[in-house]
Parts: C-alpha cells; sequence; structure tokens
C-alpha cells in the first residue's frame, strides 16, 4: 500500500509541475464567429471543422492573402478581384475574366454565411467538399488565377512580413498551400450577412412596406410562388437550402453540373441553390449569369421555365411555363426579394 | 504532500472498493426504417426511376423522400408509460434512416411502444427546432406554420404518357376557406409496434411500404391529386388515412 501511494504521489507532482512547460508554446488566440441573433435563434450551429479552428492572427491573414494578388500567377489578381466586398462577395459581369484574358464560365459566387452551408458542398456544382478545398481551387484554375501553388508558396515566403504571419496563425512560418487555404477559410467563415431589413422585421424592431409583405405571401404560397420549398423561410433565414436542383433553366445541357461532377446522369443540370439575400448586389444571376436583372429572373420563373429529364418536380409548373404570375405579383415579390439585402454586410469595414 | 497522502488513499480506496450491486443504467432505443414498395425493397438507388406502379395503374418515380417521427410513447408491464418528446427527420434521399433516442429508459419488458408519424400538434411549434428549420422543413406560417411531416417528391406518367411532378407533401391539415378563422385538424398519427424487450442495444427496425400511401384505404389517382396538396385540407386527411397501413414492425434485434 505504501508503494501503491507513493508512485501516484510521485505522478500526482509530476503532473502539476509539467504544466510549466507550456508557457514556451505559442498558441494563436481563439476566435468565436459572431452569430447574428436571427441564425442563433433559428438555425443549428455553424460549420467550424476541428482541423481549422479560428483564430484572430489565422483571420487576420486570411483577409490579407485574399486582397493579395501574388496569388495569381502573374501577380495582377487576388480572390477579391472576382470577389468584391461591395458586391457581397462576387462581381457584376456574367463570366469573370482570368489573368490570361479567357472568361469562365459560371457566374462567379457571392461569399457569405459560408459557415452555415450545413452539407459543406461549394461551389455552384458542388465539386469542392470543404472550404479549404474550395480555396485551393481558383489559385490553379488556368482560366481563372492560373498560378502554381508552389511558386505563390514560394513569393509569400519570401515577404517581410508573411513568415512571421504564419508563425503567429499556425505556429510555423513555413508557408504552403495548405495553410494559405486554411487561413483564406477562416476569413471567408467570418463573412456573415444577418442584418437586412427583412431581419429587422423578424426581431420586431421595423415594418416592411405593404408591398414588401405581399411579396412575401407570393414567396410562401404554394399556389403562387412556392419560392420556400427550395429557398427558405423565415425561419430558415439562409434563403437557400444549400442543395442541388434543376430549375428549369434548359432543355438540352451545355452544363451538366452536379451531374459532372457525381457521374450521375440523374444529377445533370442541377446547381446549388444561390441565397436570395443580397440580391441588390449580386447581378447578374444564375450559375451562368444569363440575367441581368432581378425582373428577368422572376420572369422565367413565371413564364419560362423548360422541361427536361431531370427537372426539380418541385418545378411543377413546368408544362405551363411557370407559376404564372400577375404584374402586381411579380413587383411585390421583387420587393420582398430587395428586402433581404443587407448594407451593413457590404459596408463592414472588417471585410473592405 | 502531508495532505495529498490521505487524498491520494480516499481515491484509492473507492478505486478499488467493490460493489456487488447490480446496477440497471437507463439506455437509449435506436430506431431503423426500411422501405419498400409490396415487398421490394427500395432505397435511394431506386430514386429518379419511373420503376413503380401505384394502385391506381400510374407509373411513377421518387426522386425525393423524408419525414419526421417523434413523440415515442413505451409503456413498461408495470403500467409506468415513458414519453420520449423527441424527433428525428428521416431522409431517405441522403440515407439517414436511423437514429438513437437522446432520452433514455431502462431496459425491460414493454407491453407497448409507438411512434408518431409527423408531430402532433402541442409539439407542433412553428420555428421551435433548429434542426427542422436548417433541414428547411417548414410549413407556411399563412398554412398555421409549424413543420412538414413529409416530403414526398416524384414524378408519374399521366394519362398522355406525358411525365408529370407530383408533390406529396404532408402537413396538418388545414382549411383556410376563411383565412380568418382558419380550420386545423392533426393529421399526424402513431404508429404501433407492438411489445418490445428493452436490452443495452435495442434496435426496433421499422418497414414503411410506399405503395400504401396511394392504396389504402384511399386510391390515390395522381391525375387528380398531384402538386399543391399542402392546402387541401381533405388530401390531407386522406393522406394521413392512407398512412396508417405504411408502418410496420419489421424486427427488434438485441
Amino acid at each position: 500500500m505504501k508503494r501503491c501511494v507513493l508512485f501516484f504521489s510521485i505522478l500526482f507532482v509530476l503532473a502539476s509541475c509539467s504544466s510549466s512547460n507550456n508557457d514556451d508554446v505559442y498558441t494563436p488566440t481563439p476566435v468565436s464567429l459572431n452569430i447574428p441573433e436571427i441564425f442563433a435563434l433559428r438555425l443549428i450551429d455553424p460549420v467550424i471543422p476541428t482541423s481549422n479552428p479560428l483564430t484572430e492572427e489565422g483571420i487576420a491573414l486570411g483577409k490579407r492573402l485574399f486582397f493579395d494578388k501574388r496569388l495569381s500567377g502573374d501577380n495582377s489578381q487576388a480572390c477579391v478581384s472576382c470577389h468584391s466586398p461591395r458586391k457581397s462577395f462576387t462581381d457584376n459581369v456574367q463570366f469573370s475574366i482570368g489573368i490570361d484574358g479567357v472568361p469562365g464560365t459560371r457566374n462567379s459566387m457571392p461569399l457569405f454565411n459560408l459557415a452555415w452551408n450545413f452539407n459543406e458542398r461549394f461551389a455552384w456544382d458542388g465539386k469542392e467538399l470543404s472550404l479549404e478545398r474550395q480555396a485551393f481551387e481558383p489559385v490553379k484554375n488556368p482560366v481563372e488565377m492560373h498560378a502554381n501553388w508552389t511558386q505563390v508558396a514560394q513569393k509569400l515566403q519570401q515577404d517581410s512580413q508573411y513568415p512571421n504571419l504564419f508563425l503567429q496563425a499556425f505556429g510555423t512560418s513555413t508557408i504552403d498551400s495548405t495553410l494559405i487555404t486554411k487561413a483564406i477559410a477562416q476569413f471567408e467563415r467570418t463573412l456573415i450577412s444577418g442584418n437586412s431589413k427583412f431581419d429587422q422585421y423578424l426581431l420586431g424592431n421595423i415594418q416592411l412596406t405593404t408591398q414588401e409583405l405581399n411579396g412575401f405571401n407570393v414567396f410562401m404560397r404554394e399556389d403562387k410562388g412556392d419560392c420556400f420549398h427550395c429557398h427558405g423561410n423565415e425561419n430558415n433565414p439562409l434563403w437557400t437550402d444549400n442543395d442541388f436542383h434543376n430549375n428549369g433553366l434548359d432543355a438540352i445541357f451545355t452544363d451538366f453540373g452536379l451531374g459532372a461532377v457525381t457521374g450521375d446522369p440523374n444529377d445533370n443540370g442541377k446547381f446549388r441553390t444561390p441565397s436570395l439575400r443580397n440580391l441588390a448586389f449580386t447581378a447578374p444571376y444564375m450559375h451562368d449569369g444569363r440575367f441581368a436583372t432581378l425582373d428577368e429572373v422572376i420572369n422565367f420563373y413565371s413564364e419560362g421555365l423548360q422541361n427536361s429529364p431531370t427537372i426539380d418536380p418541385l418545378m411543377k409548373s413546368v408544362n405551363q411555363g411557370g407559376v404564372q404570375l400577375s404584374a402586381q405579383d411579380k413587383a411585390d415579390l421583387k420587393a420582398f426579394l430587395l428586402s433581404l439585402s443587407d448594407n451593413d454586410f457590404i459596408n463592414n469595414p472588417d471585410f473592405n | 504532500m502531508k495532505k495529498i497522502i490521505p487524498f491520494l488513499i480516499l481515491v484509492l480506496l473507492i478505486s478499488c472498493s467493490k460493489n456487488n450491486d447490480i446496477t440497471v443504467n437507463p439506455v437509449s432505443v435506436q430506431f431503423s426504417f426500411n422501405h419498400n414498395w409490396q415487398g421490394t425493397e427500395v432505397t435511394s438507388a431506386d430514386f429518379n426511376d419511373l420503376k413503380f406502379t401505384n394502385e391506381n395503374g400510374e407509373t411513377l418515380s421518387i426522386e425525393r423522400l423524408r419525414y419526421v417521427v417523434s413523440d415515442i410513447v413505451f409503456t413498461h408491464e408495470s403500467g409506468v408509460v415513458t414519453t420520449f418528446n423527441e424527433h428525428k427527420l428521416i431522409d431517405v434521399t441522403n440515407d439517414d434512416l436511423s437514429f438513437s433516442t437522446t432520452n433514455q429508459l431502462l431496459p425491460g419488458n414493454y407491453t407497448s411502444v409507438t411512434i408518431r408519424f409527423g408531430l402532433g400538434d402541442d409539439y407542433n411549434i412553428d420555428g421551435a427546432y433548429t434542426d427542422l428549420n436548417s433541414a428547411n422543413f417548414n410549413v407556411p406560417s399563412l398554412l398555421g406554420g409549424g413543420y412538414h411531416y413529409m416530403q414526398f417528391d416524384g414524378t408519374y406518367l399521366d394519362s398522355n404518357s406525358q411525365e408529370q411532378p407530383f408533390n406529396y407533401h404532408a402537413i396538418r391539415a388545414v382549411s383556410i376557406t376563411d383565412p380568418n378563422n382558419p380550420v386545423f385538424q392533426d393529421t399526424s398519427f402513431t404508429i404501433s409496434l407492438g411489445s418490445v424487450v428493452v436490452g443495452e442495444n435495442t434496435t426496433i427496425k421499422i418497414n414503411a411500404d410506399l405503395y400504401e400511401w396511394f392504396s389504402n384505404p384511399n386510391l390515390w389517382d395522381l391525375n387528380v391529386l398531384n402538386t399543391v396538396l399542402m392546402p387541401i385540407f381533405d388530401a390531407q386527411v386522406m393522406m394521413s388515412a392512407n398512412g396508417a397501413t405504411v408502418f410496420s414492425l419489421d424486427q427488434v434485434t438485441q
């Protein structure tokens, strides 16, 4: 018994003393997301991977990298070139032009509320299975930033400040693509939009106009707009289901979307539902930016649907061309949709 | 150090003590759902294919199927009733077909176990459940709010052999003929699973014959009732009646 007590006593003392060794280990400062009240009340927790926790240093580094043109092959473009804060982190052209003057084939997606994409399929076609992986792709894409990741890391390694910033964020001054994309993903997770006019209405702080309320009614009625089955509602204020649908854009596909990723022909023509937040800033619309205005989008759902083998059954009015909204319904719906735009988000100094 | 030694001795004595009493710990119960069409297994791999024929003769495909179950009630042989006020979204499209109860109960012989399809009125509270909100399973407030019971989407061949969509969406029945005085009817229903012996690792497997949604007691004509069913009171009552024969106990495993 004496030996047993002695053994445990020594173990206890050693364990108590060992903590002093941790004083020399630098740890970045943990950060919690600033979750909008309406999200905290109605949604499950955002997705923060344990392999890339948010830190002050990581987010600051990610922001710096997001704006740094050295991530492109010829140092002419940064992430922000196609994802402008003032435009809800997209641009206003149908297809962004890469560093070689070549246009892409998809419209630049707005970036916000990315931590609430619960199934973590990113991009229009869902090909990126995490935000970190998504950040990896545009840098090496030949029609976008057309860079070599090894060379990008070398450029940053030679910078006078970056090695120390990576040391502060990740505990190493050796820069590589994994840490670069981790930092960018951390910054992107802080891009939170939750303060639109409609959010304030839901919190009871302001009133909507009669037209906006009528438009919300059109949005929520199954026998009118029936938008809510894919685009959320007052209890899902993301205004997207983050799922993939063929919404009837084309009878014949030139872009297979999710189908090209999964190889399943049943997924052909399916694209991720975009959020309806910030539509005031994000024209043109759809995965290929085919609609220049919100009016064109509403007209499409009202009268312009195209049938195809994979069209979603929720597009129930396809054989009538669409949901056949009146001119008044269209105007009301547009007014409601614009109430989802968040001026505080695009003017947030933390993002500019 | 002198103060530590008595503490360590106490810890050791507690650790070393033997207790011959048999401790019965509460357990969770797992529920698992399998789906079939008149006995032929249906999984998400069978979706998007016009391979099913309903009793009315319409050929149909399934493209999305998810439903919520809740309100699990265990009646012990002693007569004690234990109710779990919890829910789970069963998502056949994404192969999310089973769950372990969040609440726990003591192992034993239970003469009756029931689980509810949908959400009973007392539980069907608008916006109350963050998981269902996040899954976009809500019902518009102008239809009384709360949540869908089921979203069952697909296509069928109409009398001209043209492919048409159907949205067999089950919710609490509501009549808004007079929008200022809506009439509601709780159309969720209980699924009786009979007697179950609950042990440490019990799984209750439930079969769902999807054919029954279209056949019994109401022969379902998709040419008549196909989309925009949420606001149709009588359609919701019919779905509820047909649901009574959809679910049955498959087996209980320990």
